[in-house]
């Protein structure tokens, strides 16, 4: 073989990240840093209603007020289209026109009435308040049921409803399984069943990204190129989008997403600022910025979950379920998001989670309200899904006496049984659930903790533990195309990369994922070292600027490595197969005995070998090339996905409450988490904390909460409480390892699953805890507040509760 | 109108501020120290920190008025004249204390002054320093890390920087 020596695996070294030098030093490029000359600043004139006719905008004033370059009304953008919603769910989903300035109407608090360009942003800032514009009240819609049921006044007159589209999916009816309705039916008169009904409520969060969205636009660009950095986590899709709703020829335009402070499905958008922005630059033919304050991002950037949870379980005495039906109402806001249809139905396929139902039927019915639109957070779909599985299946062992684990090993898929299809119809690969609470188990020392607890009850302790699980899985690597065509959605879900080989050993990768802090450069650079054997440091990767990345999908629901490392490995992969040809000519060998084995290809069984570099330099000076053969070694690669991945876990939460003040503490959280190979242990973590921190946050902290009138209350970070460090806990974090079976590399994905298990292990454990008192629930956030009053009422202090067992009982 | 004299990364500026501009308005726009980043608009973010005279403030809750005189040290003047970081900048990037960024150089001025304030903190007691400043991404528990490890550097290095 080859005589040189193997260099260490890149994949799976813990290695620090190349992104870091510019940020921890101060050169950070996010969009609100440029500056370009001539530039003019923009202020928003925002709705502080929710629902109302705009009667009169007068800008007189405005316009003239010190370094005010113009001031637009809706009706000075004779050019704006609607903006698009991607993912049509039915063919009869109602959708109202969604204009970035609207011209007559607005349907939530922050929607934007005018538009002030200055010379400096103070100035515009000033002016805005000398816009006149007077209202007609309308009335407000917030209630979800109400809008459900039609007992609330219609929000968008032409449409005649406030219901936008019913998705239903029946394993009856789709051939995956049984009769749901059946099932519970005959388990209501059944004497060895039980039926278990509960209500949740997710509650409505906001993303919160730390940086607030912003965009430049340049209209001036040669050969009418329009340049726009904007904060987005979907440059190439903005590109589509833009062209699509607002008619810019797609070829016109240059999207660039500089350093953008996360995401979270935060900036999975086409805004109504970032049209705002391009049409008064188009309109002046100068550049323009607009930012947001964070409370304009609270008001009018979209939110996320909002859903009201009708769950009905089924299950035989022993514990083994027979049927669920999950009936959900989703909010929309006022307007149908990018893909704020599709968000609750992408969790359609995760309410059965690694259960083993056999009879499955999910409804949801997406509603209007006088409030911002919802759209992708962080699991999008599958943390709802989730958190009603996972607290079903607490319900379900509380209702039978049973350990909450032991309902569920009785229940979930075995590994043996992988490849294993759902009701809902998917094909889970591969998995673990075993392995991955046996290590939950250890870590977290269920049965010490458990004695303790006893203890505590028995002697009254001001201070009660409870311990709560969450055994979840997700599907992610968004999207085998096939499936999202099935699914109406707008676009596929295929990634693209190419790799250049330049002359001097410089590998450049050019990805089409957008990456705004997943640490993708390294992890990137760690696999195609391993692919072609090249040094970790000669790896370069692009990306985030559509004249660079032609091609791409952008970077959302856990795809990126999946779907686009595994586009980067194809690429790789035709660079060494072209490469091959010419080490053969090179090595004057028939390519049939050429290996290629650390960046070398070897004749075998003699020791004569060319590195991939000779071969890059040889193509670029193109001397001695096998007759016929480009001069290059450059790559393409487009992979789209035959299935998703589906990374699983256990997650253990112990909380203490403090029964005097209600307060909840997390006294221990153990993520056992199962994401296949790992590529880079540091930045799984990373991935694994943040998604803790935020699906924590969803049970103790965070909530966005609307007045009866439409106006957001918790509206700064003074009263949407994003958890600081005193706020969370240590978390210990491990891992198994099932590679996924569905793309090359055996990874699965790992943004989402932190935010996706621990919502439900959190308040899981809460409930544990003063159940003891009659506690039935308690709704999210659980603050100190709820957690004592629901100790002091002894019952349910949110939604119904009820449950019946079968004829005998 | 007012004039003020700020020094801020080592030069000192001069210049005409209108009395209500904040300073991390002035340090952005006027100087230039797009390092400096915003977060907020209610002061609870600490995206926008920065040394003033040394001890750690919110920039964006400070006039620019305010510094008359004083002495600032942002993110961009935090690293050595040849570019060696901070030991709190190294332990950052070592434990994989970032990941947007955005967060990062109030993270790290904080740090820095925290670790001035007590340099041996416990977990805890840095957790309750670290209070006032946001991060969406990391869940803290790395940028907890780094401050130990900067503290274990700092005491090594006999508390140089
Ligand atoms: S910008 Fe200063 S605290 Fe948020
Ligand atoms: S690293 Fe993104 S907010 Fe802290």
């Amino acid at each position: 073989m080859t005589t040189t020596e193997a260099p260490p695996a890149e994949i799976g070294r813990p290695r620090t990240r190349k992104e870091d030098q510019h940020l921890i030093t101060g050169h950070s490029t996010f969009t609100d840093s440029m500056v370009l000359p001539g530039m003019v600043h923009l202020a928003m004139v925002r709705s502080p209603l929710a629902h109302a006719t705009i009667t009169s905008i007068d800008t007189t004033a405005a316009r003239k007020a010190p370094g005010v370059v113009g001031v637009w009304t809706g009706r000075d953008f004779p050019e704006q289209g609607g903006l698009a919603c991607a993912w049509p769910i039915t063919p009869d989903m109602k959708s109202p026109v969604h204009l970035p300035v609207p011209t007559d109407t607005v349907n939530h608090v922050g929607e934007i009435v005018a538009v002030i360009a200055a010379r400096t942003k103070a100035e515009a800032v000033d002016a805005v308040e000398l816009v006149d514009v007077q209202y007609s009240e309308l009335p407000v819609v917030t209630d979800l049921a109400a809008a459900r049921d039609g007992s609330a006044p219609v929000i968008h007159g032409d449409l005649g409803t406030n219901v936008s589209a019913t998705w239903v999916f029946d394993s009856g009816a789709a051939g995956t399984g049984g009769d749901a309705s059946a099932a519970i039916e005959a388990a209501r008169s059944d004497p060895d069943q039980i039926v278990v009904e509960r209500t949740f409520r997710q509650q409505r969060l906001i993303p919160a990204y730390m940086e607030p969205r912003s965009t430049v636009c340049d209209p001036n660009g040669a050969g009418d190129q329009i340049t726009i950095w904007s904060a987005t986590q979907i440059p190439h899709i903005l590109r589509t989008m833009l062209t699509l709703s607002q008619g810019i020829p797609e070829g016109k335009l240059r999207i660039i997403a500089p350093d953008v402070g996360g995401g979270f499905g935060g900036k999975l958008e086409v805004t109504p600022e970032e049209v705002a922005t391009i049409m008064v630059a188009r309109q002046l033919g100068k550049p323009a910025k607009y930012t947001e304050t964070r409370s304009e991002t609270m008001m009018a950037a979209h939110h996320g979950r909002d859903q009201i949870q009708h769950l009905t379980m089924s299950a035989r005495k022993d514990g083994t379920i027979t049927g669920f039906d999950v009936d959900l109402t989703a909010n929309m806001g006022a307007y149908l998001a990018l893909v704020g249809p599709g968000v609750p139905i992408l969790g359609a396929f995760m309410y059965n989670a690694i259960y083993k139902i056999p009879a499955y039927r999910f409804s949801c019915t997406n509603v209007f309200t006088n409030e911002v639109m919802t759209d992708a957070y962080r699991g999008a779909g599958r943390p709802e899904a989730t958190f009603a599985i996972e607290r079903m299946m607490d319900e379900l062992a509380t209702e039978l006496g049973m350990d909450p684990i032991e309902v569920r090993r009785r229940n979930w898929i075995r590994h043996e049984e992988f490849p294993f299809t759902t009701v809902a119809g998917l094909t889970y690969d591969s998995g673990n659930y075993e392995e991955a609470t046996d290590k939950a188990l250890r870590h977290f020392g269920y049965d010490d903790l458990r004695a303790e607890q006893q203890r505590r009850r028995e002697s009254g302790d001001r201070i009660q533990l409870g311990i709560g699980t969450s055994t979840f899985t997700e599907m992610c690597g968004l999207a085998p195309s096939r499936v999202l065509g099935s699914l109406s959605y707008g676009a596929g879900g295929w990634e693209a990369a190419s790799i250049r080989m330049l002359p001097t050993g410089v590998v450049e990768v050019v990805t089409g994922i957008s990456p705004h802090g997943q640490g993708h450069v390294t992890g990137f650079s760690q696999i195609v070292a391993d692919r072609l054997g090249v040094p970790f440091e000669n790896v370069k990767i692009l990306h985030g600027d559509t004249n660079i990345s032609a091609k791409g999908l952008d970077t959302y629901g856990s795809r990126s490595l999946a779907v686009g490392g595994i586009a980067v490995v194809k690429a790789a992969d035709k660079v060494i197969a072209k490469a091959k040809t010419i080490a053969a000519h090179l090595l004057e060998a028939s390519e049939d005995d050429i290996d290629f084995a650390h960046g070398s290809f070897t004749v075998r069984g003699t020791e004569s070998s060319v590195t991939i570099g000779d071969i890059a330099l040889a193509t670029f000076t193109g001397h001695n090339l096998p007759d016929g053969v480009e001069s290059s070694l450059d790559s393409e690669a487009v992979f789209d996905p035959e299935n998703f991945s589906f990374p699983h876990g256990t997650h253990l939460c112990a909380a203490e409450v403090d029964t005097e003040t209600g307060k909840v503490t997390i006294r221990k959280y153990v993520a056992v988490d199962d994401v296949g190979v790992v590529i880079n242990p540091l930045l799984v973590d990373g991935q694994v904390h943040g998604g803790l921190a935020q699906g924590i946050a969803q049970a103790l902290y965070e909530e966005a909460q609307y007045s009866a009138d439409g106006q957001l209350t918790s509206g700064t970070f003074v009263d949407y409480l994003v958890p600081s460090a005193v706020d969370l806990p240590d978390y210990i974090t491990d891992k198994t390892i099932t590679p996924s079976t569905s793309n090359p590399l055996g990874v699965k994905g790992v943004g989402e699953a932190g935010t996706i298990a621990s919502t439900p292990a959190v308040v899981n454990a809460v409930l544990d805890a003063v159940r003891q008192f009659g506690v039935a629930d308690i709704p999210m956030p659980m603050t100190p507040a709820r957690v004592w009053q629901a100790i002091q009422d002894g019952s349910t202090a949110a939604g119904s509760n009820s449950s019946s067992t079968g004829g005998a009982a | 109108m007012a004039k003020i004299t700020v020094a801020v990364d080592g030069t000192t500026y001069q210049d005409e501020v209108e009395p209500r501009m904040l300073l991390v308005q002035y340090l952005r726009e006027k100087v230039g120290k797009t390092g400096t980043l915003v977060g907020c608009d209610t002061s609870n973010c600490g995206a926008c920190t920065v040394l003033f005279d040394g001890v750690s403030v919110k920039s964006c809750s400070v006039l620019a008025v305010q510094a008359d005189g004083h002495e600032v040290t942002t993110i961009e003047g935090l690293a050595g004249i040849n570019g060696e970081l901070h030991p709190v900048q190294q332990a950052f990037h070592d434990k994989h204390a970032l990941q947007c960024g955005y967060c990062t150089p109030g993270m790290i001025m904080r740090s820095v002054s925290l670790l001035k304030e007590n340099p041996h903190p416990t977990e805890a007691e840095i957790r309750e320093g670290l209070n006032g400043n946001l991060c969406r991404c990391t869940g803290y528990q790395n940028i907890v890390a780094a401050v130990q490890q900067a503290a274990d550097a700092l005491a090594t290095a006999g508390g140089a920087r």
